[in-house]
């Protein structure tokens, strides 16, 4: 678990990061989303110690962080860069070794991961001379390719085609599978949404939100329900005469109410299932949860 | 999320690596990227070629007259043995003919440069023969000349000691600047394609810098070590044997200072190019180091025979290199200087080191506009 715990960071007069702490899980995909200049990437340097806090703490598993823990994590910075004229095989071993790995441990660590995210033919060839693409994916096994022990990844899907957002994220799944502590970030919140277990949102350098998908999103779930018949003559047009319900959208057997309580809401299931004109079903009824984007509009504003 | 973190450590095969090994690395990958360049390979072949062809040609002109070969003389038998013993012991290769005729045909037959016979209108009684010009050390030796007397002789040739000062400088100014330009290009290269940020994750500044200067550092006396050699190779196999035994010990001193010296522009140069963040900018910020190679490099063309001037360069650190090794050639420098020179220089570079590497680390992470020097000290 990797824990930053009140990092303040100004440059100069600005200041960037205010009172920042939040927590990435070991064995989770943490997401980590705010618009632009809000505080990701310097958040994400002092993480790996290239820029320094001026006050607060990072730590692993409750120890401060040291440069030993740091060159054991896996990093892939938002400006994306590996040596133009170097072939991406030997970039990867390089990296690999300067990590500490051995010169073997590192050829075929790097060996497997080109040919797992598909770049199979062309480790021989120089970064320079692949496309925008395939230079995201070697750029992602260079985060990957000495088996880190913390992943943190800035953007990692920006510039990738869709086959190739599913392998990459098939990779970094298997790596949180395996209990490392995954922390990306991304403007694409529907990926956010559909891939991270955590959630943390920054705004203006402060953290705006923070907790498990699920928790954030029944937290901005509000009190608004959905209820779907079915049935030749569902007509949900008596919600209406409901008890404190106050019906937002009606169409047919289709009906999306707020409901004051859980009880006035509970009622309202009840009648649908006991009293519905024969030959008709519930077919759903459910809490709205707000999508990621809806939430992230909301804490931003 | 507690037991899963202990098995990661055991499955992760990395590790932290000292500051050495790390440097050691960044210095390897310096070598390898570098030999591995084409326009690396085809420009120091031609350096080599120009330096072979440079020992070859001055072979063939020492060779080919002056103070090469003997000059050969013939001479006509019966008329004086005594002259005959003279010349030889004068360093002529003397080859006795029979009479004039034959000694006539000899010239003309390129057996012998002149014939020496006798007879003349001058009261030294002797004439000499020859193609189209008489050899002008015969004509003196045979010369009545008034006796001379130095007072402080040169122990050695002028032309040649300007040829040595050209010659160092000119292999000191072409490497450093070709790897001073290389180790800039380096870090610039790695600034601009932000790779930097994740060698940074890694290995601290002061080791990638470490590595860089030792990586080209082995690169530029390497092609040091090769100039000398093939020029050491040259001059035995054509002959200039006694020009190499006077050279010796400046040679190893050249190699010594020449190293130490690089180390310092090496440094002065990542340290220049850290602060832009374009390959284009690198003329502009690089121009003042490019000042300190150029002018220690007329400095001692033009002085090359001002021992007052060689002795103050020969203790300033981006001179000494050169001006060294060139006072010990003309025999003016104790045994003790070359050391001191290069305590001054180790010094230096330390001094110099210790700057740059505060400067390269606070403006390595820093793109976009040129990076104030002023900023780059302060913490």
């Amino acid at each position: 678990m990797i824990d930053i715990a009140g990092v303040t960071r100004s440059f100069g007069e600005r200041r960037v990061l205010d009172d920042v702490s939040f927590t990435v899980e070991g064995g989770r995909m943490t997401g980590f989303v705010g618009g632009n200049g809000a505080g990701k990437t310097t958040t994400m340097r002092i993480i790996l110690g290239v820029l320094s806090a001026d006050a607060g703490t990072v730590s692993l598993d409750g120890a401060t962080l040291t440069p030993a823990d740091r060159a054991r994590f896996g990093y892939m910075p938002e400006e994306r860069g590996l040596y133009p004229k170097m072939q991406v095989l030997e970039q990867l071993v390089y990296l690999g070794r300067l990590h500490g790995m051995s010169a073997a441990a590192a050829k075929k660590s790097a060996g497997d991961l080109i040919e797992r995210l598909g770049l199979g033919e062309r480790g021989t060839d120089t970064l320079e001379s692949l496309s925008l693409g395939n230079q995201q994916r070697a750029q992602i096994a260079a985060a990957l390719v000495h088996e880190p022990s913390a992943l943190v990844l800035d953007e990692p899907f920006s510039g990738l085609d869709p086959m190739a957002v599913e392998v990459v994220l098939a990779v970094l799944r298997d790596y949180a599978a395996q209990g490392v502590p995954v922390l990306f970030s991304s403007h694409q919140l529907d990926i956010v949404e559909r891939l991270c277990d955590d959630v943390v949102v920054i705004g203006d350098g402060r953290i705006l939100a923070s907790g498990s998908r699920e928790g954030l999103r029944a937290q901005h779930a509000g009190s608004s329900f959905e209820l779907e018949l079915e049935g030749p003559a569902a007509d949900a047009g008596w919600v209406r005469d409901q008890p404190g319900i106050e019906v937002t959208t009606l169409d047919g057997g289709f009906a999306r109410f707020d409901a004051p309580d859980a009880a006035a809401a509970q009622a309202v299931l009840a009648r649908a299932v006991q009293q519905s004109a024969p030959g008709t079903s519930v077919r759903r009824f459910a809490p709205i949860t707000p999508s990621l984007a809806q939430i992230f509009k909301e804490v931003v504003r | 999320m507690t037991a899963p973190l202990t098995t990661q450590s055991s499955r992760s095969a990395s590790r932290p690596i000292g500051g050495a090994q790390g440097a050691w690395l960044v210095a390897e990958r310096e070598i390898t990227t570098r030999l591995r360049s084409k326009a690396f390979l085809i420009s120091t072949g031609i350096l080599l070629l120009v330096v072979l062809g440079g020992v070859v040609i001055s072979g063939l002109i020492s060779q080919s007259g002056g103070f090469g070969s003997p000059t050969q003389v013939a001479t006509v038998a019966g008329s004086s043995s005594a002259q005959g013993d003279a010349l030889e012991s004068a360093g002529f290769d003397v080859t006795e003919a029979s009479d004039r005729a034959e000694a006539e045909q000899l010239v003309r037959d390129g057996d012998v440069e002149a014939a020496i016979v006798p007879g003349g209108d001058t009261p030294l009684d002797l004439t000499v023969v020859a193609l189209e010009s008489a050899p002008s050390d015969l004509v003196q030796a045979l010369s009545a000349a008034p006796a001379v007397e130095l007072l402080e002789p040169l122990g050695t040739n002028p032309l040649l000691a300007y040829i040595i000062a050209f010659a160092f400088g000119t292999i000191f100014y072409t490497t450093a600047l070709t790897f001073g330009t290389t180790i800039a290009q380096s870090v610039v290269e790695e600034k601009q394609t932000r790779i930097v940020e994740i060698l940074l994750a890694t290995v601290s500044a002061r080791t990638m810098l470490a590595g860089k200067i030792v990586g080209n550092s082995i690169l530029a006396l390497g092609t040091v070590i090769a100039i000398l050699a093939l020029a050491s190779v040259g001059m035995l196999a054509t002959g200039q044997d006694l020009l190499l035994g006077e050279l010796g010990t400046s040679l190893i001193w050249f190699g010594i200072l020449f190293s130490f010296g690089f180390v310092l522009l090496a440094a002065m140069y990542a340290t220049a190019a850290a602060l832009v963040s374009r390959q284009e900018d690198i003329g502009s910020v690089t121009s003042p180091v490019m000042m300190l190679v150029m002018i220690p490099f007329f400095a001692i063309i033009f002085f090359n025979d001002n021992p007052q001037a060689l002795g103050i360069m020969s203790y300033i650190p981006f001179s000494a290199p050169n001006a060294m090794p060139m006072r010990l050639y003309l025999g003016i420098a104790e045994w003790w200087e070359p050391i001191l020179s290069l305590g001054i220089l180790v010094a230096t570079i330390a001094v110099v080191i210790w700057i740059g590497s505060r400067i390269y680390s606070n403006s390595i992470l820093r793109t976009g506009v040129r990076v104030k020097l002023r900023d780059a000290m302060k913490d």
